[in-house]
């Protein structure tokens, strides 16, 4: 049995956005504090801190989910993909980014990291959502300020301009 | 806000979990999903010296049919049974209702037994398996120990489960009923659920109505009808027996009114 005490720190390795990463936490520690503070990637954003927002949605060994509801000592050895790997590495968006952006699918911001891995997760699974399958993805998000119409005519754009 | 200290444990098989509970008793939660458990550690609504993590072990990881019953083990994610194929022909209530619980991003880590030991009296799961009339599968160090839905569920966020056990899975019956339906109202879809139906046509002028959100545990009840008409005198008798349950979201007479209006409908559509 792998039994770590409160008090200590222990090395925790990660792919994250294809690069091998590794730092020290405590059991207490979420994810998404360790992955903004430990490794950089403040792409994920904290809003409620306990999964209603939305706003810390990472992908993670391949599924949409809440990192601020995982801890960082049970991503030991997990894949992990978060907003900073959607860009090239020259900054050119890619096509769900770009629609978000034409459409002013955001104001803010603060909600947008975690509504676009979510949606990269749903496109991956299915790239020819309905609008109502978008809706429910979208629903595990908070946005104060665009009010969501935006944000799921942008993501349909990007569906439907897919192959075109 | 941040959890308060804790060990973390992770135990390489079912004994070993059972044995780290053996020692730290009521000390000591069971992390699955984590989906409402982590939730209330950062808000420190629990408090615990140790979490013992089961989420990798492969032998809790199974869907498997067993005889009558769909056995689904406690590291069983809800997407992952809900994508599981042969799910609407073995248990369609749990394919109708599985959509409803949380979030797509919830539902990926989120477990099926999970949320039957957290117990909330609005969730869906465990009036699945209270309507379904199944059972929840107990381990610990004494020996196994299997509890009906009933008998599991005690009240509002509470379970018969004894400190050093830890559920291993939940039993869903087969082939119940010919006629499934399930509703919801919530102020979103994934939020919890103001109230929630499902129904199971057992014989021809019998429907089990299951109803979440009105009581502390799911309200299960059986409904005889000569004809179609009956049925709305039915529900006017059932609405009566809640416990009158409240929240900031719905006074009982809300939830009255709410199961007036859906359970028809869900009948019809069972009965369908």
């Amino acid at each position: 049995m792998n039994e770590i005490k409160a008090s200590e720190r222990v090395e925790i390795s990660m792919k994250l956005n294809g690069v091998e990463v590794s730092a020290r936490a405590e059991p207490r520690t979420l994810l998404a504090d360790f992955l903004r503070e430990a490794c950089g990637a403040t792409g994920v954003h904290v809003g409620c801190e306990h999964g209603v927002c939305g706003c810390c949605t990472i992908i993670l060994n391949g599924v949409a989910s809440r990192s601020c509801l995982a801890l960082a000592v049970q991503a030991d050895g997990a894949e992990i993909e978060t907003v900073e790997s959607l860009a090239e590495v020259d900054g050119t968006l890619n096509a769900l980014q770009e629609a978000f952006r034409k459409h002013h699918a955001l104001q803010c911001g603060f909600c947008t990291p975690g509504i676009l891995m979510s949606l990269t997760d749903l496109l991956r699974r299915n790239p020819k959502p309905s609008r109502e399958e978008v809706v429910n993805v979208v629903g595990g998000h908070l946005c104060r300020c665009t009010g969501y119409t935006n944000i799921i005519d942008a993501a349909m754009d990007a569906i439907n301009s897919v192959g075109r | 806000m941040k959890p308060r200290p804790f060990n973390y444990t992770r135990p390489s098989s079912v004994a070993e979990a059972a044995d780290a509970l053996a020692h730290y008793g009521e000390n000591a939660r069971i992390l699955a999903g984590g989906q409402s458990l982590i939730a209330m550690l950062n808000l420190r609504l629990v408090d615990v010296e140790a979490i013992i993590d089961i989420s990798q072990l492969k032998e809790l990881s199974e869907i498997q049919l067993k005889g009558d019953v769909l056995e689904v083990g406690a590291a069983v994610t809800q997407n992952r049974l809900l994508a599981w194929p042969e799910l609407e022909a073995c248990v369609p209530l749990l394919a109708k209702m599985l959509p409803w619980v949380g979030h797509f991003q919830t539902r990926n880590r989120g477990t099926i037994c999970g949320s039957l030991s957290h117990a909330d009296p609005s969730s869906e799961i465990p009036l699945a398996l209270a309507l379904l009339g199944g059972s929840v599968v107990l381990r610990s160090k004494r020996g196994t120990r299997t509890l009906t839905a009933d008998q599991f569920q005690t009240g509002v966020l509470s379970t018969a489960r004894q400190p050093d056990e830890l559920v291993v899975a939940a039993n869903f019956p087969l082939n119940m009923g010919s006629g499934t339906a399930f509703r919801e109202t919530a102020r979103r879809h994934g939020d919890f659920a103001i109230v929630g139906i499902g129904a199971v046509k057992a014989v021809a002028n019998e429907i089990r109505l299951g109803i979440g959100g009105v009581s502390a545990r799911p309200f299960v009840s059986s409904l005889r009808f000569e004809k179609a008409s009956d049925i709305v005198a039915e529900i006017e008798k059932l609405v009566w027996q809640f416990d009158g349950y409240e929240d900031m979201h719905a006074t009982p007479r809300m939830r009255r009114d709410l199961v007036r209006h859906m359970a028809p409908l869900v009948i019809e559509e069972a009965l369908a």
